[in-house]
């Protein structure tokens, strides 16, 4: 310890002990960087790299294969795909028409489910465990999962509908309902999650802003809107920054249940599924990697817009 | 790495005792894992498989191929879905050689057609191991029930046969089958055939709004749309459509032969015992089914043990291994195997018929042939999906053409 006071207060070496060997006062003089070394190499191999690999790709007409020479386009598949209202456009619109929907009931079922939870009842722990359940589940299990429920012919959806006498549904099958139910299923999935962050702040509030309303006369809903929600705000948004990350980048979930091209109409064909399909199905590797380009930087735009809103919000 | 190999091919450095085997999910892969044991006594070798599904498998070799790893020796490809692209480029090593090296292994014993598939530029790229034809499957109490006595014999009585029941049988669905864009093209393409048309003309351009196709995409989405299923969706590949007919929901469903087993097979088919197979119906052009090799091996050329992968494949692909194969329900590509009764002992009797009859007329793909199948496969796939749910197939086969064309023109670029 004292060393490092010693060094802090003498920079450039001066004033570290003598006997010391040249290496050691180098490591000495540069430990910030060193320590924070291994995770800045391991950033780079993992994200900074495949970045830069994709963005080089997104400007070029790779085809698939190392071996088979590709050419510098420059920026022509950004126009190309920027000018696509055929496949890129409604992907865009589709994500994000996912993710506002999945996230607005997420939250609202989430913070429901929390307050419920909030406050100590008897079998309380059995609750939270059977509420944790389709956290643990693979997306891919899950979407294979309800695709056997939702099949329009002998899945369990339609059958459970009959007893009631309503008629069968297309579910995951029609061109206009395949994209609700996706929806449902995310929601059916992820909820849980909202709900574990939401209790998480719920439960480190403090009583007495709430004793305080209660004395004063508040009712549920006024202490709720008035109270909770506000006190509760920097977690709202810590859970919708989150989840809407992952509902941005949803993947498995609409592979599993509509496959390659999110179905035979494109009906679930995400930004996501739709990169997916131009390098897995088309062999378009350079056109892939610029909506995954642009993809990055709607996300990045996105989050900055949320975290702008929490700095805002804090205040 | 394990051990060196002494001796061996030349350009094998770095041969190893272990033989790296990429194969899909399918009945031959078990196969095969289970008489793995005797080619390993007799080789002295170790094999170490990977087991995908296959879209899995397609995914797998894109990524490791494009990269150019050398830890993939022996690997279960799609001729007619990736044959061309993998030979393009440069994944799948020339196996000129080899074919030859042996006698007793016979290349010329396969049928034409899967060697042609597996052949690019003249030079064998891999071997054959599992041919499929389109046949119909059907319901035999179902067609008694409707006072028939024997099944269709042309796509137009078939029509009749499936309206009839699905009018006489509540509940129950004249005709079902793949209705994914991508997935329903390949048992579409009999239907296509039999009316006549193809994907491509002889001097390689689109056809897919030939009249004749048009009246193919009218015909296979009207079938789906009139007599199958309620509610049906149009993203079914054939584990969706098989689960309707093995359900019992379904009186005809047309698919690849070699799927039968999930038919005919008590555990998983509801309907096993009432199960009976028919030559694809004949259509305006007669009956034209795909005879076509689904699965081949090659050897990846980045492959730094050539010589061993090589040797497993000529164990696996063997007429001993072919005749075993067959008996236990996987079609071969083998002329002999098909001769000797043996091989077609186990098969049902009217599976034995429909078969033959396809081997005699089939045609040699059931997608286009080209580079890029997934994108051609969506192209051409979409008027099925637009005649099925009810809207204008010519139209949709001139939209589709205009597409098709272009896609053509881009690849021959």
């Amino acid at each position: 310890m004292a060393t490092v006071t010693t060094t802090r207060r003498a920079p450039g070496g001066a004033g570290v002990m003598p006997d010391t060997p040249g290496w050691a006062r180098w490591a000495n003089d540069h430990r910030k960087w060193l320590f924070a070394a291994p995770a800045m190499i391991f950033v780079a191999a993992l994200i900074v790299i495949p970045l830069g690999w994709t963005a080089w790709l997104s400007l070029t007409d790779a085809e698939g294969s190392v071996r088979a020479e590709s050419e510098f386009v420059g920026f022509q598949n950004y126009l190309d795909v920027l000018s696509d209202t055929d496949r890129f456009w409604p992907a865009v619109g589709r994500t994000a028409a996912f993710t506002v929907v999945a996230l607005l009931f997420e939250v609202v079922l989430g913070m429901a489910v929390a307050l419920l939870l909030w406050r100590p009842f008897k079998g309380q722990k059995w609750v939270r465990v059977a509420i944790l359940m389709p956290l643990v589940a693979t997306p891919v299990a899950v979407g294979m999962m309800w695709r056997l429920i939702f099949d329009p012919n002998i899945g369990l959806a339609n059958q459970v509908l009959g007893w009631f006498g309503i008629g069968p549904q297309p579910w995951l099958a029609g061109q206009h309902s395949a994209l609700p139910t996706t929806i449902f299923i995310d929601v059916w999935q992820w909820t849980p999650m909202v709900v574990l962050i939401l209790l998480a702040g719920l439960t480190s509030l403090s009583d007495e802003p709430q004793e305080a309303a209660r004395i004063d006369g508040a009712s549920t809903w006024q202490r709720f809107r008035h109270v909770t929600l506000p006190l509760l705000m920097p977690t709202v948004i810590v859970a919708i920054l989150l989840r809407g990350i992952d509902a941005l980048k949803t993947f498995d979930i609409l592979y599993a249940t509509k496959g390659r091209g999110g179905g035979s109409f494109h009906e679930v064909e995400t930004l996501n599924v739709y990169a997916y399909g131009l390098s897995f199905d088309y062999n378009e590797y350079g056109v892939s990697s610029t909506v995954l380009i642009l993809f990055f930087l709607i996300i990045i735009g996105a989050m900055w817009a949320l975290t702008a809103r929490r700095k805002g919000a804090r205040r | 790495m394990g051990l060196a190999a002494c001796g061996g091919g030349g350009d094998d450095s770095g041969a190893s005792k272990t033989v790296r085997v990429t194969l899909a999910n399918h009945v031959w892969t078990e196969n095969i894992k289970a008489a793995l044991p005797e080619f390993e006594k007799q080789t002295g070798l170790k094999v170490e498989i990977t087991q995908l599904g296959e879209d899995q498998l397609s995914d797998q070799y894109n990524v490791k191929l494009n990269a150019g790893s050398s830890d993939l020796d022996v690997m279960m490809y799609r001729p007619l879905q990736e044959g061309k692209l993998f030979a393009k480029n440069k994944y799948l090593a020339d196996l000129s050689d080899q074919v030859k090296s042996n006698k007793d292994w016979d290349y010329s014993d396969f049928q034409p057609s899967p060697v042609e598939a597996t052949t690019y530029e003249d030079k064998p790229v891999g071997v054959p191991i599992i041919t499929e034809q389109e046949v119909l499957y059907y319901r035999k109490d179902l067609l008694a029930k409707a006072g028939l006595s024997a099944p269709p014999k042309t796509l137009d009585e078939l029509k009749a046969a499936a309206a009839k029941i699905k009018a006489s049988v509540p509940g129950t669905a004249g005709f079902v089958a793949r209705t994914g864009k991508s997935p329903a093209v390949t048992q579409f393409s009999s239907f296509l055939y039999s009316f006549g048309g193809d994907f491509v003309d002889g001097s390689g351009k689109a056809t897919v709004n030939s009249d004749a196709a048009k009246q193919a995409y009218a015909f296979y989405g009207g079938l789906i749309k009139d007599s199958g299923p309620a509610n049906v969706s149009t993203d079914m590949s054939w584990p969706e459509a098989m689960a309707i007919f093995t359900q019992g929901k379904a009186a005809f469903y047309t698919e690849a032969n070699s799927l039968y087993k999930n038919a005919t097979d008590p555990a998983k088919s509801k309907v096993s015992d009432t199960v009976g197979f028919a030559p694809f119906p004949a259509g305006p052009a007669g009956s034209k089914p795909y005879n076509i090799p689904s699965w081949a091996l090659g050897v990846n050329d980045a492959s730094k043990n050539k010589s061993n992968a090589w040797k497993f494949i000529e164990w696996a692909t063997g007429k001993e291994q072919t005749l075993a194969q067959q008996k236990a329900g996987v079609p071969g590509a083998r002329t002999s195997v098909w001769a000797n009764p043996e091989g077609t002992a186990n098969y049902p009797k009217d599976l034995v018929e429909a078969i033959a009859a396809s081997t005699k007329d089939g045609v040699a793909h059931d997608r286009p042939v080209v580079v890029k199948v997934g994108q051609a496969r969506e192209l051409v796939g979409q008027p099925i999906v637009d005649a099925i749910t009810g809207k204008d197939a010519a139209a949709a086969a001139d939209t589709a053409n205009e597409a098709f064309q272009k896609f053509l023109d881009d690849e021959a670029k």
